[in-house]
């Protein structure tokens, strides 16, 4: 069985991110930037998955600028075995990152696509689902628990009410949640190993995929600040406050 | 054209935040269908029917869709898009799940999680776990739109009388199949929709240790929330998660027990009316949105709080 995972450089989610004053976006530049939390967790589901025996191959890929590169780099420090890096400047939205993807699916002929469920810089939630869509396969979205029999899986999903359980064919997309595994650190040793893995550069451009967005950017603003508020010295002044001043018990 | 609209529901009930899509979803275009996709869900047709800002009620009824099954639902949705300029459903783990399947397969670049309805083609939405605004403007000739429903009031639900047409179902998906749903039945309020919410954190110290949480939580008739690493912890299930990856919820008091405040945590609580924070920490960054702050021991505050509020003669419900 074969796992491709796709990966997402984004801002580090400890950066406290800061939006540029002429509305045009956020800053990046000198801005700590890492994987993106959740597709380490498709990672590391991928690397669990190979060393129970029941994958033979790991692919990593991402798609972006140059630098994303890292994090297929990372992701074969921690043991996927080669990467593939779609180059392609400037903003990129999920469904033309699903199109690049499909065909990249097409070419290597996965069992398996994982990858996290949302990316936490624009938040959209969208690309597994849409790739899925795009080859026709069913999807299995938000997982907390994966099971890998010969030709099907068994996800636990997060929904809103609690958990479900789907059981899907292969092949199928996984979009993993953060409660799926521990993501492992790369060791040192592995790290140097990942430097002699291959990574496949390609340019979307010559994938035949159109990666002009439909949605334009208008402006990107701070969002309202809330008032300062205040501190209280005791649990009797907070409740006298949220009776007589805020009126909300 | 008109706004399609897909409603959530359990085949008996319309899940409340299809209500908060209705209301924008008219926004963008008054003439707004619902899409009702079920099993044996006349009751909801007829519920969907009764709400004023509905224009008409499209009802697929076949057993193949008696549990949610994205790949079904697609289908049948494609099956009637044509004819809409919009189609539009809640961005919760339904609509978050399912848009993004309808959007690819009509060439669509969906606008996620909008907060508000500039006009039919532009909207603002939170980006960067809310610590940005976008406005964005979708040059799709047809959108996908799905909203963040804490962002619009519910839509009334009684006094319409739409019309419900009967419409055909789609083919069934071969490779997935629903095993089951564990639902935890509460009769606490819904946490995407409670009055109030009291959520804990790490400070817990345990799963034991949330009865300090729930002791309070019966008092006030509220919610209970949680932050990631309480539920990471296993302190408490996920459904109860609250932020950029959880739930976001917008109540008239949300009281955080023990949450220093990541900013993942801050991206589902920070839009509340009435913010308290009881941490021991006092530079705990949830201090910083708070408009009551308590710097103390959770173990000690939460019994103090219970006892301050029993000697209060009335609580608002």
């Amino acid at each position: 069985m074969k796992i491709l995972v796709a990966v997402k450089r984004v801002i580090d989610y400890n950066v406290q991110i800061r939006v540029k004053e002429d509305g045009s976006g956020v800053v990046t530049d000198n801005v700590k930037m890492s994987t993106n939390p959740p597709d380490d967790n498709a990672i590391e589901e991928a690397v669990k998955i190979k060393e129970s025996g029941k994958a033979t191959e790991i692919i990593a890929v991402t798609v972006g600028e140059e630098k994303a590169q890292e994090t297929v780099r990372k992701a074969l420090a921690v043991g996927a075995d080669r990467g593939i890096h779609v180059k392609v400047d400037g903003i990129i939205e999920p469904l033309a990152v699903s199109k690049i993807l499909k065909k990249i699916v097409e070419k290597e002929n996965p069992d398996l696509v994982f990858m996290g469920k949302q990316a936490i810089d624009d938040d959209c939630n969208q690309t597994g689902q849409m790739l899925a869509a795009h080859l026709n396969w069913p999807q299995a979205t938000f997982a907390s628990k994966i099971e890998v029999s010969d030709k099907s899986l068994q996800v636990t999903r997060e929904v809103d009410e609690g958990l479900e359980t789907i059981e899907v064919n292969t092949p199928a997309i996984v979009t993993c949640d953060l409660r799926l595994n521990e993501p492992r650190y790369a060791s040192l040793p592995n790290i140097m190993k990942a430097k002699k893995k291959p990574i496949e550069q390609i340019n979307a451009s010559d994938l035949g995929v159109d990666t002009k967005p439909r949605i334009e950017h208008i402006k990107i603003e701070e969002p309202p600040k809330r008032k300062a508020g205040i501190k209280v010295a005791s649990v009797e002044e907070l409740v006298q406050k949220l009776k007589n001043e805020a009126k909300v018990i | 054209m008109s706004v399609l609209l897909i409603a959530e529901h359990n085949n008996k009930e319309v899940k409340p935040f299809t209500l908060n899509a209705i209301t924008a979803a008219s926004q963008i275009d008054k003439d707004l269908h619902v899409l009702l996709i079920g099993s044996k869900a006349d009751d909801v047709a007829k519920s969907l029917s009764e709400v004023p800002l509905v224009k008409k009620v499209l009802h697929i009824d076949h057993e193949i869709y008696e549990n949610y099954i994205a790949e079904n639902y697609t289908a049948a949705i494609l099956k009637h898009a044509d004819k809409y300029s919009h189609i539009i459903c809640s961005a919760n783990t339904f609509g978050k799940n399912l848009m993004p399947r309808v959007a690819a397969l009509l060439d669509i670049s969906q606008v996620s999680d909008i907060i508000k309805v500039i006009s039919p083609d532009t909207f603002l939405r939170p980006i960067y776990a809310g610590n940005a605004f976008a406005t964005v403007k979708s040059n799709d000739e047809k959108k996908c739109v799905t909203i963040r429903p804490t962002s619009f009031e519910a839509a009334e639900t009684t006094g319409g009388s739409a019309e419900i047409e009967k419409i055909d179902a789609a083919d069934q998906s071969e490779n997935t199949k629903f095993i089951n749903r564990e639902e935890i039945k509460s009769d606490r309020p819904e946490l995407g929709t409670a009055r109030i919410v009291i959520s804990g954190g790490r400070g817990l110290q345990s799963g034991e240790n949330f009865k300090l949480i729930t002791d309070v939580a019966d008092k006030l008739n509220a919610a209970i929330g949680a932050s990631r690493a309480a539920v990471d912890a296993g302190y408490i299930t996920n459904e109860h998660q609250v932020g950029q990856t959880g739930k976001v919820v917008v109540p008239d008091l949300y009281i955080a027990v023990g949450i220093s405040g990541a900013i993942q945590h801050l991206a589902g609580m920070k839009e509340s009316k009435v913010i308290v924070a009881i941490n021991k920490d006092g530079e705990a960054p949830i201090f910083s949105v708070a408009d009551y702050g308590l710097e103390a021991d959770l173990f000690e505050a939460l019994p103090q709080f219970l006892e301050e509020l029993n000697k209060l003669n009335t609580i608002q419900k």
